[in-house]
């Protein structure tokens, strides 16, 4: 007998034939995780769980009997007061044994299994993409990379570079002469043969003398010489990192609901976690404004009231400001979310535009404007454009910016405006 | 070792186990498995696992390795969530038929479940894999594993040169004719596996020559007679009527490429492994039970197990035999282990201490004194069908409370065809024994004929029983896989034996392989 420990071995065996089956459903599974999505809470956004795809694609045929028609018997334990001749009427699902697959065959059968995190993310951001992601900081403490630089002749032992060495003794040896063991043994043996046979003296003694030189040699060129060790180099190299910072621009005003917060708030969890996965280091900024602009902490941000008017340029005048103080343009991709009801004073128009158009997009990586709205808010036939005040102002930026708006009234539609936004574009092609 | 065993006969006291305890609670159970039972295990080889390689186990039939397929991800998935939600537990232990015979352990079971599991698997299963006939005759113990490495690398290299798709598609096609693809009877020679891939290359070159003798075949404007002599040559030399249907398919599909026709061979053979485990279910688990049982027992008699773990014992026991009637909100059909556990006892008190009705019912056993003989004697020869057929005793189908009910689709309601009772228990055994003859419970199709002088369209017919027929989306589905394989149109017929055609299905190809 022999008892094996197998914990130790690695496990996932089963990861490839995983990677297979999602592959396979993917469409499902994909599907399914974006309906997930709009159920769930923000703050599970980015986390995995179980999704439930319909089974068709994955079902596996077989030939089987049918569950109904025909003649069957059963035989059932547990008979309590049964006696043959008996009749029992029929369940309700003819041959309800069957504990798979409704009677309709596949299709109806739901499949559910639980993805991971990162699979799921995976799935929910696929074809994604950050427009411009150019920046990127050189230098900053924590961005050294050691790497291998070539060979030095000193070093500590532990980074002794063996081929390396030996290589250097070689050619060294090869050069300068150094007899080889081999020639040094057969000599031996020559000799021993010429003594054990004797005569041929004088050959003896020219082999011996020659024994005697290589030996000589042998000792003064060494095996190895300090000259031969090599050691790896390392060289450390400022590591460039991509940082990003994400400004959340949000009206508080008494015109913003419940409803349109939570709309703000679901789309800048998205923008979070996608961005979250694209730079190693995501700083985030919460501006709210009433008719003055404050940053402020996020519990603050999403749910303490405010009253006051509503003036959209004080938030991009205070963007400005904490760029100017914190986040120098060289070095941050800037990112900015604007989530509005639509509402300004009518006099500050003409301020945001210029502020935008002048200060905001030529530092901003992507500026998005969501305009939310109320869900029961009657959409203007033919789906003609909204007519805010902010919307009509924002209609004049021009298409080069990187610019995009859109209406969001509903939670479903946050992740699909959301995709919009961010949707890999061929090459060249404008963001709208 | 020696001093613990010297100061105190207990195995241990506690829940925990290490190497050495396994060790000497293996030879414990050897002591009695062997010694006192005269079991004939094979060579044990004990596996610690952890739960998450348990899982993986799962996913792939048990087996310690196996080829890549999305299917497997799948179990392996649903698995995954039904025990992280708590909804299943899992085994405590998985067995494999090879030799030496592969025992997994769960490294969180106590050292109460590692013996048990230990007299189960270790001893139990393993007696039942060595000796047993169907287990001899059809599963090569030696070989198993190096042939699953063989089908690994073997499918492994197919999608390196195919692509994986095309080896998927193949598969797919492949694991939906996976129930028709067994011999149920034994032909010439067991198969070897080990020389398998040597023997793949004769056969497949013997195969082809057959084949492209017959293409030469089609009738060339010869006379009436000529063709109805063809027609059973024909058939003589495809070997028609045809129950395997890949083998049929791996043989002669004029299509498939030679890796092709070698892949569908690697799930043919390892299904085949796995064929006597679904016939011996309720006999593999009988006797893998009630030596555990015994094993148990007798540790606890000969005090190796203190009173506090037997009881942890017989909990885990009584749960595992527990068997729910039919209006349980439990019940999920007859429990192998509870039916299986409960005729191996019977069996051995029907030798020991008969009763008049085992005498008449029982009587070349009855009272013979020898019951672990007996068993030995019925776990080698017997397979379910058979072992139900022969040793399901009066008193058993009472204890169940058997009874059997006929669900006639004409009939208003179902009805009562028999009870335990003394009119009942013959019927009662011959219907539950009919329950687990898997070549009554598979549906019965054969591919009948070829239609060489024509498009070449593979006729399939499905022997319908009791007017059941197959069902209707699955079918189609399955067909379509077989007409990929074949490479023209199929059809299937369903008729019973009085001639009665129930349906027809018909498929043309999607040129998917060759």
């Amino acid at each position: 007998m022999h008892i094996i420990d197998r914990r130790l071995n690695p496990g996932g065996k089963s990861f490839a034939n995983r990677q297979r089956f999602l592959r396979r459903a993917r469409a499902q599974v994909r599907k399914a995780v974006r309906e997930a999505s709009s159920s769930r809470s923000i703050k599970d956004a980015g986390k995995g769980g179980e999704v439930s795809i319909p089974a068709g694609g994955v079902y596996e045929p077989s030939l089987r009997r049918s569950r109904d028609g025909g003649v069957r018997d059963y035989v059932l334990p547990g008979n309590k007061k049964y006696i043959e001749g008996d009749t029992i009427p029929r369940p309700e699902q003819s041959g309800g044994q069957g504990s798979r697959a409704s009677d309709s065959g596949e299709g109806e059968d739901e499949f559910r299994f639980a993805l991971s995190d990162e699979e799921y993310l995976d799935l929910y951001l696929e074809d994604l993409e950050l427009p411009d992601l150019a920046k990127r900081q050189v230098a900053g403490a924590e961005a050294v990379q050691w790497r291998q630089a070539g060979f030095s002749s000193d070093g500590p032992p532990a980074r002794l570079s063996v081929p390396r060495t030996l290589r250097h003794s070689m050619s060294r040896r090869i050069a300068l002469k150094r007899p080889k063991p081999e020639e040094i043994q057969a000599l031996r043996e020559e000799i021993e043969r010429l003594e054990r046979e004797g005569g041929q003296f004088e050959k003896l003694q020219e082999l011996r003398a020659d024994l005697e030189l290589k030996l000589k040699r042998n000792k003064r060129i060494p095996y190895i010489d300090p000259v031969d060790v090599r050691y790896r180099r390392l060289e450390s190299t400022p590591k460039p990192i991509a940082k990003a910072v994400m400004f959340c621009l949000m009206d508080v005003s008494g015109s913003m609901n419940e409803h349109m917060k939570d709309l703000a708030k679901r789309f800048y969890s998205l923008l979070y976690l996608f961005l979250n996965r694209r730079y190693k280091h995501v700083d985030v900024v919460f501006i709210r404004h009433t008719h003055e602009a404050q940053e402020v902490d996020e519990q603050t941000f999403f749910y303490s009231r405010e009253t006051g008017g509503t003036v959209v340029s004080t938030a991009l005048f205070k963007m400005e400001e904490v760029v100017r103080a914190r986040y120098p343009v060289d070095q941050w991709n800037i990112y900015a979310a604007q989530a509005s009801d639509g509402d300004n004073t009518s006099s500050d128009n003409a301020i945001v535009l210029q502020q935008l158009r002048d200060v905001i997009l030529p530092i901003c990586q992507y500026y998005a404007y969501v305009e939310v709205a109320m869900d029961d808010e009657e959409e203007p036939p033919g789906g003609t454009e909204p007519s805010t005040n902010l919307w009509r102002t924002f209609r004049r930026v021009s298409v080069e910016a990187p610019f995009a708006m859109r209406r969001v009234r509903h939670r479903r539609d946050i992740y699909p405006v959301f995709r919009e936004l961010f949707s890999r574009r061929p090459e060249g092609a404008e963001a709208a | 070792m020696s001093i613990a065993t010297a100061s105190s006969p207990l195995l241990f006291s506690g829940p925990d186990w290490d190497f050495d305890l396994i060790r000497r609670v293996h030879e414990a159970c050897g002591e009695i498995g062997v010694g006192e039972m005269g079991l004939d295990p094979y060579p044990a080889q004990i596996e610690v696992i952890t739960t998450e390689q348990m899982l993986d186990a799962y996913a792939s039939t048990g087996m310690p390795l196996f080829y890549r397929h999305w299917s497997f991800g799948k179990h392996f998935a649903r698995n995954e969530a039904m025990y992280r939600k708590g909804y299943q537990g899992l085994a405590y232990e998985i067995v494999i038929n090879s030799n030496p015979c592969l025992v997994y352990i769960m490294e969180e079971n106590s050292a109460t479940m590692q013996t048990l599991v230990l007299a189960h698997a270790g001893y139990g299963h393993s007696h039942f894999f060595k000796n047993n006939y169907v287990f001899k005759q059809w599963t090569d113990a030696d070989g198993i594993l190096d042939y699953l490495e063989f089908a690994r690398g073997y499918i492994a290299k197919c999608e390196d040169r195919h692509g994986q798709e095309e080896v998927e598609r193949l598969l797919d096609a492949a694991h939906a004719l996976q129930s028709h693809g067994i011999h149920r009877y034994p032909r010439k020679r067991m198969p070897d596996l080990r020389s398998e891939e040597r023997r793949e290359e004769e056969r497949r070159r013997h195969g082809e020559q057959l084949f492209n003798d017959l293409w030469r075949t089609v009738p060339a404007g010869q006379k009436k007679k000529a063709d109805a002599d063809g027609h059973a040559r024909r058939k003589a030399l495809l070997g028609l009527p045809e129950e395997n249907l890949l083998y049929f398919l791996e043989k002669t599909a004029p299509r498939l490429k030679g890796w092709q026709r070698e892949v569908l061979r690697i799930v043919r053979l390892i299904n085949q492994y796995f064929y006597p485990q679904r016939q011996t279910k309720v006999m593999n688990e009988g006797c893998a039970t009630f030596v555990h049982h015994r094993i148990m027992n007798r540790l606890h008699e000969k005090g190796q197990l203190t009173d506090g773990s037997f009881l942890e014992f017989l909990h885990s026991h009584t749960s595992v035999v527990l068997q729910p009637g039919f209006d349980d909100r439990r019940y999920s059909g007859i429990n192998p282990y509870a039916l299986g556990f409960a005729m191996c006892c019977d069996i051995e008190r029907i030798c020991t201490a008969p009763t008049e009705e085992d005498r008449e019912w029982m009587p070349d056993i009855a009272g013979n004194g020898d019951a672990y003989g007996t068993l030995r004697d019925i776990w080698a020869n017997y397979r379910d069908e058979s072992f139900v057929s022969q040793f399901l005793s009066p008193r058993a189908i009472r204890d169940f409370g058997l009874f059997r009910i006929v669900d006639d689709e004409d009939e208003e309601a179902l009805n009562v065809a028999a009870i335990h009772d003394e009119r009942g228990y013959r019927k009662i055994r011959r219907a539950l024994s009919r329950h687990y003859d898997i070549a009554y419970r598979d549906p019965d199709i054969q591919i009948v004929d070829v239609d060489l002088a024509g498009d070449r369209k593979l006729i399939l017919q499905h022997r319908v029983m009791d007017g059941i027929v197959l069902e209707e989306t699955d079918t189609e589905k399955v067909l379509q896989h077989i007409a990929d394989l074949w490479g023209y149109d199929v059809k299937l017929i369903e008729a019973d034996d009085s001639g009665v055609e129930h349906a027809e299905h018909s498929t043309s190809p999607r040129r998917m392989f060759g």
